[in-house]
């Protein structure tokens, strides 16, 4: 994408002549770019200084039909030609430096290079933070919203997460914080404008709800992911009042029954909605209400049903809306209503008539007679969801066999081995996999194991990310997945039984392991299980140059272990620990390296609560986290759990009593 | 949180030989919420976490965890809180799952909404833990600080045997209780015998008596089948 850079005093462009040529895409290292730029300048005010000197008398501007205006995004800098030379007041140098880096940072979305761009000059800091509009906060106690709304004044949209993963696995007493609160009201002052709000992990009230609805009246896309704290109430509010709703997303989160019907609340004009995704939601909704929704959204792709909508429902649903992209399907089992007619709707055309459709999830409560009506559409799908479906190989089979574009597919380990080897032969261009575990105990009976890790592993050699949930695993099926998928960037075992070994071998996971940092070149999450030593985390810290995240349980033998990782790996932000033997002196290695994480989180573990106090005393920008487990005093001096993360603000004021800041 | 502990349902473990089905079936029995009855700790407590507690309560449920005490849990086969990491939401549903698929009738817990007018929330019993109108009574009461059911007869029953008696409960501004059952019929609570009441009903909405008059005629009609 090659840029005309343009100089421009103002509204007046100066001459295109010293304009310059940027291919945008062509240096995808953006240090390159900005030396471009800076060369380019210093060229440019070279010559404008010798123009200055020469300039005596003013002309007139030229009158240029494709002039752009400083605030306009992501398209190309069209040039039109210039006739005449433009008259301007002498501008000083940082000025001119300023509007054209305004323009060209527009094409700089991602915040790693924003970040980047911002460090070089002051000038370029107070330019990026004003084009900046998307504000990405990774923990929402690492800053404060005074702070983000300060610095980047023109922000139209929020993304901002809270409470760390373990939380999702009750590891965290349910009133911890990540309050959405706060935020609110600093944005509603600050962005009246605000269009766009994503949360990870945060507690919304429905008097957030309610506030945001108010606050801001052009709002567009809310995003909930693994949130709680709201009801159905809160939902009805909210929709009664963004009358520009495009997006609605409710994502794994809690939704409580307020015993509202929210979808009726939908204002009755025509609706903007894109998207509408409530499948997690557990109460049942006005299902007519939602049929006329769905009939006056023209733009809906992306439907996500919970699990009270029919499949007779499902039908009608379609019927009207053959344009979407992304399905969620609901139960898919009918009503006994359903079933008494003796015509049942034509499913089969349902779905073939739906000629986008990429993705298909849902499947809540699965009568597996109905799946062949899916068949139309499964050489057309990039993502199937079967996660809360039980169904077995054989019903699995006749759908997957056809799945030959399919990327992402997240199952449930119901369909055993055989299943994996069906994915395997069909699936070429998987991506991305998940095997979710139908009985999640320690000792259930494993339905899948590393037969089909090794089938996955040959036939699937585009795989990106994966996440396997098993009871026996071997250390040479993991090996062998280390050199057959070289894209694997997430890679995740959950051996559900702990302390388990590699089930031939009787030796522990540590190759295993060890080979997939060693071989997987692009590997930047990695969660380990099984039978740990110490020899695994020297691997890791050996050849992980690239782990950011990394997830440890029941492993390890002692603090060597925390030390490999925390002086190895130097990309580490993330790290969460439970229940392994790392203690003070492990925790103490990792103090050149604090600040360059998000959080570390070590629960069941051995450091002590003079060991937090050391690493608080060290690091004052590092917030430490004690927290207790409820039995109030703690005879012995072992910390349950430990949540420490970089922080600007200091010490939180709405932690609950059982979290002790040191 | 006192109110919700005062409302805690005890201890008995869904299916009675709980122990042993740890032990002996490797899948969930499909009792709701059993495997969080039995998370532990490792390092076992003589009594309950506020952590378990609170779990418990994540979905809604108002079990009470497993005391470590409990003989029947032999500590090796324990689950550990939060592992395998799977979150709650997918844990709870492939148990619920199993229950729909295995009997639905022989379950033994019997969880039914409860509403009341004018109630910000709606709260959650299981009427398998009372054995009387009685019982249930006192247990609504206290969930419901204001409202006092009134009286009932010798066998915990409204006394549908008098009419009058019956229309002056029904014309009072006290809250009266009233629930769906299988069909989806809405009836005052008390008119049938206490098993038939706890296997036909499907939820419990607590209304003002007043308002209440338009289910007596059905009660009338009990009144009269009965005489």
């Amino acid at each position: 994408m090659v840029v005309r850079v343009a100089m421009r005093d103002g509204n007046r462009r100066i001459s295109s002549e010293m304009g310059t040529d940027v291919d945008i895409k062509k240096d995808r290292r953006r240090h390159l770019l900005s030396d471009t730029l800076s060369l380019s300048f210093s060229l440019i005010r070279h010559t404008m200084a010798d123009q200055m000197s020469d300039d005596d008398e003013s002309r007139q501007s030229p009158q240029s039909d494709l002039d752009f205006t400083s605030n306009k995004a992501r398209n190309c800098i069209a040039t039109g030609s210039v006739s005449g030379h433009p008259e301007f007041r002498l501008p000083y140098p940082d000025q001119v430096l300023e509007n054209v880096l305004e323009n060209v940072l527009h094409f700089l979305p991602s915040r790693r290079d924003r970040n980047a761009a911002s460090l070089v000059c002051k000038s370029w800091y107070r330019v990026e933070a004003l084009t900046r509009s998307e504000l990405f906060i990774g923990n929402c106690y690492a800053v404060s919203p005074t702070r983000a709304t300060s610095r980047f004044p023109r922000a139209r949209a929020l993304h901002l997460k809270g409470k760390p993963r373990f939380a999702d696995f009750n590891l965290m007493p349910p009133d911890w914080g990540a309050h959405f609160n706060p935020w609110l009201l600093s944005f509603a002052k600050a962005f009246p404008w605000l269009e766009k709000v994503y949360l990870k992990r945060m507690s919304v009230t429905n008097d957030d709800l309610a506030t945001m609805a108010e606050s801001f009246s052009g709002f567009k896309d809310l995003v909930l992911v693994c949130c709680d704290g709201f009801g159905t109430s809160g939902l009805a509010i909210f929709v009664s009042k963004c009358r520009e709703l495009r997006v609605l997303d409710l994502i794994e989160s809690e939704v409580a029954d307020d015993e509202t019907d929210w979808i009726s609340c939908f204002p009755e004009c025509e609706s903007q909605l894109e998207s509408l995704i409530f499948d997690c939601v557990e109460s049942p909704i006005n299902f007519e209400a939602l049929e006329k929704l769905v009939a006056r959204s023209p733009s809906l792709k992306k439907l996500k049903l919970n699990r009270h909508v029919s499949i007779g429902q499902l039908y009608q649903l379609m019927v009207q809306a053959p344009q979407v992209t992304h399905l969620g399907t609901g139960s898919f089992s009918p009503l006994e209503v359903d079933m008494q007619d003796d015509q049942e709707p034509d499913y089969v055309t349902a779905f073939a008539d739906c000629k986008s459709l990429v993705c298909l999830s849902g499947f809540r409560e699965i009568v597996p007679d109905y799946l062949p009506a899916v068949y139309p559409i499964c050489a057309n799908l990039t993502s199937l969801n079967f996660s809360y479906a039980n169904i077995t190989a054989e019903q699995l089979k006749p759908i997957i066999s056809n799945c030959h574009k399919l990327q992402v597919f997240w199952v449930l380990d119901s369909i055993r081995d055989e299943g994996l080897q069906a994915v395997a032969a069909t699936c070429k261009e998987l991506r991305e996999l998940r095997v979710f575990p139908v009985d999640a105990r320690e000792d259930s009976d494993g339905l899948v194991s590393e037969v089909g890790l090794q089938a996955i592993s040959e036939d699937c050699r585009k795989l990106q990310s994966i996440l396997y949930f098993c009871q026996r695993m071997t250390n040479a099926a993991v090996i062998a997945m280390s050199k057959n998928c070289p894209d694997l960037a997430v890679f995740r075992l959950c051996i559900m039984g702990r302390h388990r070994p590699d089930h031939v071998t009787g030796e522990p996971m540590d190759d295993g392991f060890g080979a997939i940092v060693k071989n997987c070149k692009k590997l930047t999450r990695l969660a380990v299980s099984g039978l740990l030593t110490d020899k695994a985390f020297e691997y890791i810290g050996r050849y992980g140059k690239l782990v950011s995240t990394l997830s440890v349980a029941f492993a390890g033998d002692s603090d060597m272990g925390l030390k490999y990782v925390l002086e190895g790996c130097p990309q580490l932000k993330k790290l969460e620990i439970r229940d392994s033997p790392f203690g003070d002196a492990a925790l103490c290695s990792g103090l050149h390296h604090y600040y360059n994480m998000r959080f570390l989180w070590m629960s069941s573990c051995r450091v002590t609560r003079q060991g937090c106090q050391q690493i608080a005393c060290a690091m004052a920008r590092l917030v430490v986290e004690v927290i207790r487990s409820a039995d109030e005093e703690d005879m012995d001096d072992c910390v349950e759990t430990l949540y420490m993360y970089r922080s600007l603000v200091g010490p939180r004021n709405d932690a609950p009593k059982i979290v002790t800041i040191l | 949180m006192a109110n919700m502990l005062g409302t805690e349902l005890c201890l008995g473990l869904p299916g009675g030989g709980g122990g042993n089905e740890v032990d002996s079936s490797p899948r969930t029995t499909g009792k709701r919420g059993f495997s969080d009855t039995v998370d532990l700790k490792l390092n076992l407590r003589a009594k309950e976490t506020d952590m378990d507690l609170n779990k418990n309560l994540d979905n809604g449920s108002e079990e009470k965890p497993v005391s470590a005490k409990d003989p029947a849990k032999p500590p090796a086969k324990a689950q550990m809180v939060g592992w395998p990491p799977v979150r709650s939401y997918r844990k709870n549903f492939m148990a619920n799952k199993s229950t729909g698929e295995e009997s639905e009738k022989a379950s033994s817990v019997a969880f039914v909404k409860v509403s009341m007018d004018g109630a910000p929330y709606l709260r959650k019993v299981d009427l398998k833990m009372y054995k009387s109108y009685q019982e249930l009574s006192d247990a609504l009461a206290k969930m419901f600080s204001s409202f006092t059911m009134s009286n009932y007869g010798s066998q915990g029953m409204i006394d549908f045997m008098n009419e009058s008696k019956l229309m002056d409960l029904l014309n009072s501004s006290d809250y009266v209780p009233s629930y769906e059952d299988k069909d989806g019929d809405w009836m005052l609570v008390g008119d049938v015998p206490w098993q038939m009441f706890v296997d036909s009903c499907k939820r419990l909405r607590i209304m003002k008596g007043l308002e209440a008059i338009g289910l007596a005629p059905r009660a009338m009609e009990k009144c009269k089948s009965r005489a």
